[in-house]
């Protein structure tokens, strides 16, 4: 084991105080590490993300056990002013820009964690990272594609110098082709910067590529954990997240509905 | 269809007609009953002309209060002008009354019907605006009639006011607080019963998608304007039904009181009382009412203590700083207004001891 | 010709005075999207706190000045914290009343202590303020309105558009969630628009109190024509606000000098109409990005 950036012990969430939708998740990540958390719709990955970042509490959620360790801090239920200046910034799900401000603008909304220092260099890095990103820069961000919104707001929380990163489903709604490529310039980010990822993914296929760690929730429960490789040579996760049949082909819709793998975690 | 005996635990409706009833037990039917026929049978009778005149006032605001809440309640446009457009119907009345000898049970209708038209030419800009911009456009609406109310001098006879002849009908006039007390209450009963239906036909759903979300309401495929509209024109048909049995209520009308402090008094019955309810709107204006007189009578009482008077202090203002606490600790507190105060109380009633 | 020109130079005057009272109340809307109707309560408090200041408390012009000023910075702190915070995410007609309430509260309060009767300020703008154009005489009063609006403007143009603590502001006003997940302070962006806000709309006060003497009926009435200006310039531009002010101030001095007088004081609204019929968001404003 390398050195631990964050470590989750055993935490539920519980929002309005009557649904618990965390029922003891635990997980580590290491420094220098893209780890990705995959699940299917409401297993609590989004949540996952929230109960480190400090967004629950806007929805009436509340870490109610166990604790969030980042860095040798205690962060659960901080408020996210103090965890982003940790250097946790969480890039929500479905693209949130700050559509009547320009490009440049939402980019400097970025350094929020430590207002009145020079950003000019950041911004050259972002610009240098999102090519695509320069020539709109005088834009109003509503008016600018989903791709290009994606890598704003990726751009954006690099410009506060991340120690951790976390990318809710950026994939959401791009056509194949800016996946990938949003896909290699978190993993050139990564490289490059040694920033930490955690990726929280549908596209598991995608997610397993990159990543160097894997989760996978379900119900509110983490249910399995590996390496890529051992994630993606599992036989459960190829049937149920990969499309392909346990050994390892492609299948068809056919014998999906003729029968299904009994998931051997439950 | 079977009336249950006792409220279910839960909700157990299992056809459309169930989801549409007003009284899930015979007991909330009844006990409705028992209440009006105190009301009619008990209360004007021995009441005081000065408590009369209260429940009339009442009876007379909640019917436009009702009004306000089909459109700010329940299809989510705000609007600032319904003390004017309560003021159209007042005229409406008065001037159909003096100048074509207009009976009034005719005239208080069309007051209704002059006044929803009128509401509909201000409800226009809604089919463009949405929220903050329709809220300001309602205010101007407001000004602008106020503004012709008083300048209109060869109908509205301006700021000398307009003196209505009492309502007769079949030889026999109206006059007195016992009198109308049953003519408004009649008026409350079959309003609030009328609104209570509209909200569960096609035209109430159609309100409530618009309030929830008017693009999606217009995708599945309503026509958020003409709605928007309707809702205007039955607004304003009731606080123009309203202005009108107020002018004959009061017997001469000027146009002072139809000023933004009015609208504003009707959006807080409104929001006091709880939005999307329409008994709310007739609690809300019971407790406008009497918070009124009940402050009148303080500061009546407060400006003969010699201690305040000496020290020169003017305690008129008092009124309005105690109305707008009041409608801040609303909002800040219970958001719901009375009928959700009186919807917990209740159901602590049917619960206890085991409210849980 | 002389009479029009009186009047396009008194409409101008006028509407500049519009103008820097509407710029608090954009503030105000632009950081957290709330319309303000205790608007012209706050102008009346400000210039009620200077009266207190100067004519009671015997203090020179300009401590008077800067304690109004920090103490209305410090009643917008105090108004955001205790009446707007528990609302962040309500209902816009919740909001609304509140602030309706607020001014109802606000009036009763000035009322009791100050009570409704004009009071005046002593005078002490230097004469060398006045300007006289051939027949046309613009008072001292008014090319100081002129000086102050458009220091302000500029400042407020630049604060917005350059500074950091402006662009978390907006972007406050834009997408709240995601101004939390970046780490944005959104409380102590609310309390200091507010406190900003408040700031502005006092002087404005002050200002108004200047001209027209201290009355709290007209200014809350002004708080009011505030709405057609803000409407006709956008409701988040601030140079729009002063442009409105002055279309408003040029249509109001017009309309009294050839029309009638009775008809000046709502020829704003029935414009307003007009403008919102035309122009949903008014001259300079945004169009509002909807996207499902």
């Amino acid at each position: 084991m390398g050195d631990i950036l964050l470590q989750l012990n055993n935490i539920s969430v519980v929002y309005s105080n009557v649904i618990q939708v965390l029922k003891g998740v635990s997980l580590t990540v290491e420094r220098g590490n893209i780890v990705s958390l995959l699940g299917s719709n409401g297993a609590g990955k989004t949540t996952t993300l929230k109960a480190i970042s400090g967004l629950l509490k806007p929805e009436n959620g509340e870490v109610t056990d166990g604790d969030i360790i980042c860095n040798g801090v205690n962060i659960q239920n901080q408020s996210p002013e103090f965890i982003t200046r940790q250097g946790i910034i969480q890039v929500l799900e479905g693209r949130q820009p700050f559509k009547y401000l320009t490009i440049e603008e939402n980019l400097r909304v970025g350094t929020a964690t430590r207002p009145g220092k020079p950003y000019k260099q950041d911004m050259e890095l972002v610009y240098h990272y999102f090519p695509a990103l320069v020539q709109r820069r005088k834009a109003l961000a509503g008016y600018c594609s989903g791709g290009e919104l994606q890598m704003l707001v990726i751009g954006r929380a690099l410009m506060a110098h991340p120690q951790l990163l976390m990318l809710d489903e950026p994939s959401l709604g791009l056509a194949p082709l800016v996946v990938q490529e949003i896909f290699r310039i978190i993993k050139k980010i990564n490289e490059e910067h040694a920033t930490t990822i955690v990726l929280v993914e549908q596209n598991a296929n995608m997610a397993l590529q990159v990543a160097h760690y894997g989760y996978v929730m379900e119900n509110g429960k983490i249910v399995m954990e590996g390496t890529s490789k051992e994630l993606s040579d599992n036989p459960d996760v190829k049937e149920f997240y990969l499309g392909m049949a346990a050994s390892g082909i492609a299948k068809s819709y056919k014998d999906v509905k003729s029968y299904r793998r009994r998931k051997r975690w439950l | 269809m079977k009336k249950l005996s006792f409220h279910p635990c839960g909700n157990y409706r299992e056809n459309y007609a169930q989801e549409l009833s007003i009284f899930e037990t015979w007991f909330g039917r009844v006990s409705l009953g028992v209440f009006l026929l105190i009301l009619f049978g008990v209360a004007p009778f021995f009441l005081s002309p000065y408590l009369l005149y209260i429940l009339n006032t009442i009876g007379i605001l909640a019917i436009a209060a009702i009004g306000l809440n089909i459109l700010v309640g329940y299809t989510g446009q705000i609007s600032l002008g319904h003390g004017a457009f309560f003021g159209v119907g007042a005229y409406a009345a008065a001037i159909l009354a003096t100048r074509l000898d207009v009976p009034f049970y005719l005239s208080i209708p069309a007051a209704g019907f002059i006044t929803a038209l009128v509401g509909m030419i201000f409800g226009i800009p809604s089919g463009r605006l949405k929220g903050l911009y329709l809220t300001i456009a309602t205010l101007a609406g407001q000004f602008i009639i106020e503004y012709v109310l008083i300048q209109w001098e060869s109908l509205t006879k301006g700021t000398m006011g307009i003196t209505l002849p009492g309502p007769s009908i079949l030889g026999w006039t109206i006059a007195g607080d016992k009198a109308f007390f049953f003519l408004i209450f009649i008026c409350l009963v079959l309003m609030t019963w009328f609104a209570v239906n509209i909200m569960r036909s096609k035209y109430g759903r159609a309100f409530i998608a618009i309030r929830d979300n008017d693009r999606a309401a217009e995708g599945m495929g309503i026509p958020i304007f003409k709605y928007k509209l309707l809702s205007f024109a039955i607004s304003s048909f009731y606080a123009g039904f309203a202005g009108a049995l107020w002018a004959y209520y009061m017997v001469s009308i000027t146009t002072e009181p139809f000023n933004l402090g009015l609208s504003v008094e009707f959006i807080a019955m409104v929001i006091i009382g709880g939005m999307g309810n329409i008994p709310g709107a007739i609690f809300g204006a019971t407790f406008i009412t009497i918070l009124n007189e009940i402050l009148r009578y303080t500061t009546g009482v407060l400006m003969n203590v010699s201690v305040i008077t000496s020290m020169g202090l003017n305690m008129a203002p008092l009124r309005e700083f105690v109305f707008g606490l009041a409608i801040v600790l609303f909002i800040l507190l219970e958001p719901k207004g009375l009928a959700e105060l009186w919807r917990i109380l209740r159901s602590n009633f049917r619960l206890w001891p085991f409210s849980y | 010709m002389e009479f029009f020109l009186q009047l396009l130079v008194n409409g101008v005057c006028v509407g500049l005075l519009y103008g820097i009272s509407a710029m608090g109340f954009v503030m105000i809307f632009k950081a957290s999207s709330v319309l303000n109707f205790a608007h012209g309560e706050l102008l009346a408090l400000g210039a009620f706190f200077f009266l207190s200041l100067v004519t009671w408390g015997k203090l020179p012009m300009a401590v008077s000045f800067l304690l109004t000023l920090a103490g209305c910075f410090v009643l917008g702190f105090l108004i955001e914290k205790f009446f707007l915070r528990p609302l962040i995410g309500e209902k816009l007609i919740f909001v609304i009343m509140l602030t309706v309430g607020l001014a109802a509260m606000f009036k009763g309060l000035i009322l009791l202590i100050w009570g409704g009767n004009l009071h005046t300020y002593p005078d002490f703008l230097p004469p060398s303020l006045e300007i006289q154009l051939g027949a046309i005489y613009i008072a001292p009063v008014y090319s100081a309105t002129l000086v102050i609006s458009v220091i302000f403007l500029v400042l407020f143009g630049l604060f917005f558009k350059k500074s950091s603590q402006g662009i978390y502001m907006r972007s406050v006003a834009d997408n709240q969630k995601a101004a939390l997940s970046l780490g944005v302070h959104v409380r102590r962006v609310f309390a200091l628009s507010w406190a900003i806000a408040a700031m502005v709309a006092c002087m404005s006060g002050i200002v108004l109190g200047i001209i027209n003497g201290v009355n709290v009926h007209d200014l809350s009435a002004i708080g009011l024509k505030v709405f057609p200006v803000v409407i006709l310039g956008g409701l988040d531009s601030i140079g729009g606000a002063i442009i409105g002010g002055i279309i408003i101030g040029l249509l109001e001095t017009f309309t009294g000098g050839y029309l009638s007088p009775s008809l000046r004081d709502v020829v704003p609204y029935i414009v307003l109409v007009f403008i919102l019929m035309v122009k949903p968001y008014g001259l300079f404003g945004l169009v509002e990005i909807e996207r499902v």
